[in-house]
């Protein structure tokens, strides 16, 4: 199909990746939970997976969308 | 469940969801060009999208919900509906079973049938298929409506068209909104990419549940302690009867209990109805036959993707315990831990009953077990007497403020609602942004359980009972066209189906137990049809027949020993022996299994008697590429060793049973 999967599930990882970091940033007494600050640890594993998908996706070599 | 308080940064990780799934539709719509586009995805889309897609299409949220449940219930047991339940059936469907399902171009399970049987085994097959569908995604929007309702802080309340439209409503209807605009713009493959992106999100939003869950829990070998604890004294956490006691290793080990017997293991098994009933006959009827999961697999490119698809999906099935049943296990052993203060959830009660129960414990005197008696009844649930006259003598001591007598009154509660285990780890666990992101990947899932079986139910409609039967000969447009028309239809049965779901709970049970006859007989069906040529389509119709009455006779005259009185007397018709009790079972598994292999070995030896007993209506060059004697082998020299099936699945399998001896 047209469309290559990769792009849309890399752009929503980052973006959630990023709100999770930007979230703990500011909220940090709120985001702790069991010694560490999940949100921010996660949002950097979801940003880093995003941006891997992205990767994929560019190396795949399909347009992203443009609808 | 109390209302979760959710931040601005929950909602916007739901709403980016909804428009990336919406996004992708509308992204889609401009490929769908023929009905083949829209409804089986013009075979075009790669081996990994399929694979996973195929997984996923089976881990529906109820799954995710019931399985965390079973991990608290049952323990690392539960792990049998994945390592014996499900990998094994996903390697044999990959090795054997596609060749024929691909290599005929059938574009349904039902047309398969059709060209190896004959057209009243597929109009069967068809028909069943679809109410099924269409019932399960109704019960998949009801549970999404109700988790909605329960969950979210709004009340709503409004009038469209004189109609009174509350929270339930609006949730079910907006959800299946989103659901109906995506499948209806990108058709299958829109399914099948959503299905893919709520993998992720599944595998994402959980697991930092469960590492935390664990750390907190004070690691693997601590947890596993913790278990043992549970198992010898199960009653303590409402999990079994009083003086029900295991082994030590009841909820720590997967087979050891159960090869030592249905009264050693919780699960009430036997390892027999473990391997047949539930690895053979249940697991190979649901993944061989089953079209949801099957038209993933023949969406894809070529022979050798179909055939790797389910290969795929075998890896992360196997690993999934970890995210969807050790959650369970984390749950009871954490309740097992004084100082956690966590317990499973108890059944939701009123704040009426609770208000009433609270004036009771402040008047009542010390010792009195007639007001320990009325709390019970005030509450609507069964609760634990020494802890209720524990906390009446502690307010009559020093008085207890309100709050505290109702957390001692929820403490008291000697029930568990299992279901509730799964959100009520992700309260203790998600802070905001993570709460969004786990709460997301379980409205993904509900909402890509409705998409999949709507999916399945417009092609199963368009080509095998309109094309087939309504109006044959027309053109493809009109095709297209009907696929689009009834996935609106299919979308609107399901939620009058979600209505009745949230009317009748019962009607529900029922529907599902009759699937549940359904279901078990049609792998034996399916076996004779591709390995015997002598297989007659008559005898194969009847056979099936035989089969379901089999299952509903079987339940009918057998039932679990706890569902009869002193007196002898069935208590619940629902859990079987309403025409009399033959046999009993230590169990409702233990029930189901048995019913299955029952089922199985009586549609098994009906299909092959008739068979003998009628005239072949096929010759041995119409059932070329249907039959596996009379099909040429597929070729697969020339490709890398980790793309032959036969190679990979041997690997997958010793893997699996690597696991099993780990976790013996």
């Amino acid at each position: 199909m047209g469309l290559d999967i990769r792009w849309p599930i890399g752009l929503m990882f980052s973006l959630i990746g990023v709100l999770l970091i930007g979230y703990g940033a500011v909220n940090s007494s709120d985001s702790m939970r069991v010694g560490v600050n999940i949100n921010i640890v996660w949002g950097v594993l979801l940003l880093v997976f995003g941006v891997l998908m992205l990767v994929g996706a560019v190396r795949g070599g399909k347009k992203p969308p443009t609808a | 469940m109390q209302p979760i308080h959710l931040a601005w940064v929950d909602y916007t990780i739901l709403i980016a969801y909804v428009a990336f799934v919406l996004g992708i539709g509308w992204v889609l719509a401009r490929y769908m060009k023929t009905s083949s586009d829209f409804l089986i995805s013009g075979h075009n889309i790669p081996t990994w999208v399929t694979g996973l897609a195929f997984m996923a299409a089976n881990l529906g949220a109820l799954e995710l919900v019931g399985m965390a449940a079973s991990g608290a219930k049952y323990g690392i047991a539960q792990i049998h509906f994945y390592w014996i339940g499900a990998i094994p059936a996903m390697v044999f469907l990959a090795i054997f079973m596609m060749p024929f399902y691909y290599g005929s171009k059938a574009r349904s399970v039902p047309e398969f049938l059709k060209m190896r049987f004959n057209e009243p085994v597929r109009a069967l097959n068809a028909l069943l298929f679809a109410v099924m569908t269409v019932f399960a995604s109704g019960i998949s929007m009801d549970a999404l409506a109700r988790l909605l309702t329960n969950l979210l802080p709004w009340k709503l309340d409004t009038n469209i068209l004189g109609m009174n439209f509350g929270s339930y409503d609006i949730y079910l209807w907006i959800c299946s909104g989103v659901v109906l605009l995506y499948v209806l713009k990108g058709g299958l493959t829109s399914a099948i990419y959503t299905e893919v992106l709520q993998f992720f999100m599944i595998v994402l939003g959980f697991a930092p549940v469960v590492y935390l869950g664990l750390q907190d829990a004070g690691g693997w070998h601590t947890m596993n302690h913790a278990l043992q604890g549970v198992a010898t004294n199960p009653a303590a956490f409402y999990l079994q009867p009083a003086g029900v006691h295991y082994a030590p290793d009841a909820w720590s080990s997967a087979w050891t209990p159960v090869l030592a017997g249905p009264a050693a293991n919780p699960l009430g098994v036997d390892w027999f109805a473990v391997v047949f009933g539930l690895g053979f006959v249940l697991s190979f009827g649901y993944w061989c036959t089953n079209f949801l999961v099957v038209q993933r697999a023949m969406a894809a490119r070529n022979m050798t993707a179909a055939r790797n698809t389910p290969l795929i999906a075998t890896v992360p099935k196997m690993l999934f315990p970890l995210l969807v049943i050790l959650p369970g296990m984390i749950a009871i052993a954490l309740a097992s831990m004084p100082n956690k203060n966590y317990r499973i959830p108890p059944p939701i009660v009123s704040q009426a009953n609770y208000d009433k129960a609270v004036d009771l414990v402040k008047n009542a005197n010390p010792a009195d077990d007639a007001a320990v008696k009325a709390v019970g009844v005030a509450l609507g649930v069964t609760v634990d007497p020494a802890k209720v006259t524990k906390l009446i003598a502690g307010n009559a001591a020093t008085k207890l403020s309100d709050d505290q007598i109702h957390e001692g009154l929820y403490n008291s509660i000697a029930e568990n609602d299992y279901n509730s285990v799964i959100l009520s780890l992700l309260k203790k666990y998600c802070p905001p942004g993570l709460m969004g992101l786990a709460l997301t990947a379980l409205l993904a899932s509900f909402m890509s359980g409705m998409a999949g079986n709507v999916t399945a139910f417009n092609t199963i409609w368009t080509y095998d009972l309109y094309q087939a039967y309504f109006a044959p000969n027309k053109s493809d447009a009109h095709y297209f066209w009907m696929g689009k028309f009834i996935t609106v239809v299919g979308i609107l049965i399901s939620i009058c189906c979600a209505y009745v779901a949230k009317q009748y709970n019962n009607a529900m049970d029922i529907i599902q137990l009759v699937f549940g006859f359904v279901n078990a007989p049609v792998f034996a069906t399916f076996l004779l049809g591709m390995f015997w040529k002598r297989t007659t389509g008559v005898a194969a119709f009847i056979g099936l027949f035989s089969g379901i009455a089999a299952s509903t006779v079987f339940h009918a005259l057998t039932t679990t020993t706890g569902n009869v009185d002193a007196a002898g007397h069935v208590i619940n018709h629902m859990k079987g022996g309403y025409l009399g009790v033959v046999s009993k079972f230590p169990s409702e598994m233990a029930q189901n299994f048995w019913l299955a292999i029952f089922a199985f070995a009586a549609c098994f030896l009906v299909t092959v008697f008739l068979s003998l007993a009628t005239r072949r209506t096929k010759t041995d060059e119409q059932l070329k590429g249907l039959v596996y004697s009379l099909t040429p082998k597929t070729v697969d020299h020339n490709q890398p060793w980790y793309q032959r099936p036969p190679i990979v699945g041997t690997v997958l399998i010793i893997a699996c049973i690597i696991l099993n001896i780990i976790f013996w």
